[in-house]
């Protein structure tokens, strides 16, 4: 008889599954594997360094790159730890378009993993399904920030600006007619906002239809049920935040225990798993875009009923109008001030966390009373999830792997940083 | 500062007295200094004590605070030298020496705690020895693994306990820390394609490092506690 040997096999990082950049050296008896070993670090740009020899408002464009499917969570972050030292807090009406554009934001990052979580484990509709929707979060972003990614529109004090009147429009060419047009542009033609409540009214029923085709699928539940138990205590141990604790049975979440800009105003439930396998962290996070659509639809409402401004009009801080300076000596000033040195923060240091859609996203922000972050270190939600992966897929088979990186909803731009 | 942290100020104190220094607060957090012998035993009771209840550590951060409070751009002088936006740096000066200042090189632990639903803050200081050194955290939880794999990767200060303490973030084989300050930002090596040898080689950083604004920390009285005050009361 042949003997049996284990043997170490190498995964990634260039793997279609490994979401990235990840590198896995595996240790398998036969299928089954015995230990997961990440190497992390190949998309390392070294941001908190670059933070520290940047004026703050330069490296909010920093935070969207962190983790690229979710960039304006990432914004809030930071531009919550600087307001926290300012001791400044923005306008209301900019605190219910931020928590529109995170719930936005959280719907674009579910259906990202949604449709990537489908893929790697056979659901290849899910995908085009799934980006089909994102497109139109998508046109939300670049409305209101000229990009479709890294928005860079959340600064401290409020929004860069206010939510626009009108709907950027699709044009006939050669290879689109003008009925086709006409259909695409259909719910385009009023404000951002109709565009939005157009989106909250079609989108629940485009859950359905994801659910449709997986939530009692014999295949995705083969694929899922079962895979990649946490229990509760192991959760809170190794750190586990957002969905990957919540799909554990906890009933933790930031937006409800620990609120911050108005979201003990709106009305949202927390979806709570009972197994801790990757088909409950599924569950919850379907669920959860349904509450997200949710406290959408409420900040819509508001957002149309309130208008306002949109920034604090302290302009030691906040940059004054453009048609303002033309005409006035204190508002040049400021500019000046403001974009050749930026502004000072207190001295002190701060921590301020918000639940982004993969959990909690802290950023902990020394000052030593320079126009510059003396240190930012920025908590990444992914990188506790990656590090207990080895123990995640301990006695499982080797197509497992990519079912539990896809359930961690892993990102490296956050986990590398 | 809400009322339960005020409670668990009080218990903290009751419990440890000296062992846990109280620092200022800041915006409603609460922060403690650590000595680093005890930092293991403070905690276990902090988890496990349901007193306390921290059953989640957060986040570990390193910091240097080499350079903290200096500012590039002097003022005073300029009048005699004309105003530049450009910096000069120091050429950098690797830490060989044997030992470090005591308050240079700090790890900053998060924990929360989920059931009792607050937040607390340590700050252990590393020591002088070179490398600093502080205890390992991962027996009490496990989430410590790889954050201190990252303090140490990037800011050189070795963890006593940890199971498995390897580079995380930089390349195989990089030599230097580079999130201390004295590591250039630039850094000092880079990669290309060697044709001659056929692979990719390292060599001296070609780059030069500039400074579009300079780092200015300015008397700003707006934050100054003594005026504020002054404010509230009229």
């Amino acid at each position: 008889m042949t003997e049996i040997q284990n043997f170490t096999m190498n995964f990634g990082p260039q793997h279609p599954a490994a979401h990235g950049v990840l590198r896995l050296v595996l240790e398998m008896d036969g299928e089954v594997i015995q230990k997961a070993d990440p190497h992390v670090g190949l998309l390392h740009r070294g941001t908190e360094k670059l933070a520290e020899s940047k004026p703050y408002n330069q490296n909010i464009g920093y935070m969207d790159r962190l983790d690229y499917v979710s960039m304006m969570c990432n914004e809030h972050g930071y531009v919550m730890a600087i307001e926290k030292l300012l001791g400044i807090s923005p306008p209301i009406r900019a605190k219910y378009i931020r928590v529109m554009f995170d719930e936005i934001t959280r719907v674009l990052n579910h259906l990202m993993w949604l449709g990537a979580h489908g893929l790697d484990i056979g659901a290849m509709t899910m995908f085009l399904y799934c980006f089909r929707e994102r497109e139109d979060l998508m046109d939300c972003y670049e409305a209101v920030s000229g990009t479709r990614m890294h928005a860079t529109y959340y600064r401290p004090g409020g929004v860069y600006r206010d939510l626009p009147e009108t709907m950027p429009k699709y044009r006939s060419n050669q290879y689109r007619s003008k009925k086709e047009v006409n259909r695409m542009n259909q719910n385009r033609e009023g404000s951002l906002l109709d565009f939005i409540d157009a989106f909250c009214e079609k989108f629940p029923g485009c859950i359905d239809e994801y659910e449709t085709l997986l939530t009692d699928n014999r295949i995705w539940k083969q694929r899922t049920v079962n895979i990649a138990v946490v229990s509760p205590e192991r959760a809170l141990n190794l750190g586990f935040t957002g969905p990957m604790l919540r799909g554990s049975g906890i009933e933790w979440d930031l937006r409800k225990k620990q609120p911050y800009e108005v979201y003990d105003l709106v009305d949202f439930d927390i979806p709570v798993g009972i197994n801790g396998d990757c088909y409950d962290r599924y569950l919850v996070r379907v669920e959860e875009m349904r509450q997200s659509t949710k406290i959408i639809e409420q900040c819509v409402d508001w957002l149309r009923k309130n208008p306002g401004p949109v920034m604090l009009g302290d302009h030691k801080i906040v940059p004054p109008d453009r048609v303002e300076m033309k005409d006035d000596m204190e508002s040049l000033i400021h500019h000046f001030k403001l974009f050749t040195e930026g502004y000072n923060v207190p001295v002190g240091e701060a921590y301020a966390a918000l639940e982004h859609p993969k959990g909690e996203f802290g950023v902990y922000l020394i000052s030593d009373g320079a126009n510059k972050p003396y240190r930012v270190k920025i908590r990444a939600p992914g990188f506790s999830h990656l590090a207990s992966l080895s123990e995640m897929v301990e006695g499982h088979m080797l197509a497992d792997v990519v079912a539990v990186i896809g359930t961690q909803d892993i990102v490296f731009g956050e986990i590398d940083r | 500062m809400t009322e339960s942290y005020e409670a668990l100020l009080a218990r903290i104190d009751t419990r440890f007295g000296d062992q846990m220094a109280v620092l200022p607060t800041v915006c409603g957090e609460l922060t403690f200094e650590v000595d680093k012998k005890n930092v293991r035993g403070i905690a276990e009771i902090l988890k496990d004590d349901p007193e306390f209840a921290f059953e989640q550590l957060l986040d570990v951060c390193g910091v240097d605070y080499l350079t903290y409070g200096e500012a590039e751009w002097k003022t005073e002088s300029a009048t005699e030298t004309g105003f530049s936006r450009g910096v000069e740096r120091e050429p950098v000066i690797l830490d060989e020496s044997e030992t470090f200042d005591p308050c240079r090189f700090a790890v900053v632990y998060h924990l929360l705690s989920v059931t009792r639903n607050y937040r607390l803050r340590l700050r252990v200081f590393a020591g002088e020895s070179n490398p600093p050194i502080v205890q390992s955290l991962v027996p009490v939880w496990n989430s410590a693994n790889w954050f201190e794999r990252e303090v140490f990767d990037l800011f050189g200060v070795l963890f006593d306990g940890h199971p498995d303490l390897r580079r995380i973030m930089t390349d195989y084989g990089f030599i230097g820390h580079p999130f201390r300050k004295d590591f250039p930002l630039s850094g000092n090596v880079e990669v290309k394609y060697d044709p001659e040898k056929g692979r990719v080689a390292y060599q001296p950083v070609t780059i030069e490092e500039r400074t579009l604004v300079p780092r200015v920390i300015r008397d700003d009285n707006r934050y100054s506690g003594a005026l504020k005050e002054s404010f509230n009361d009229d």
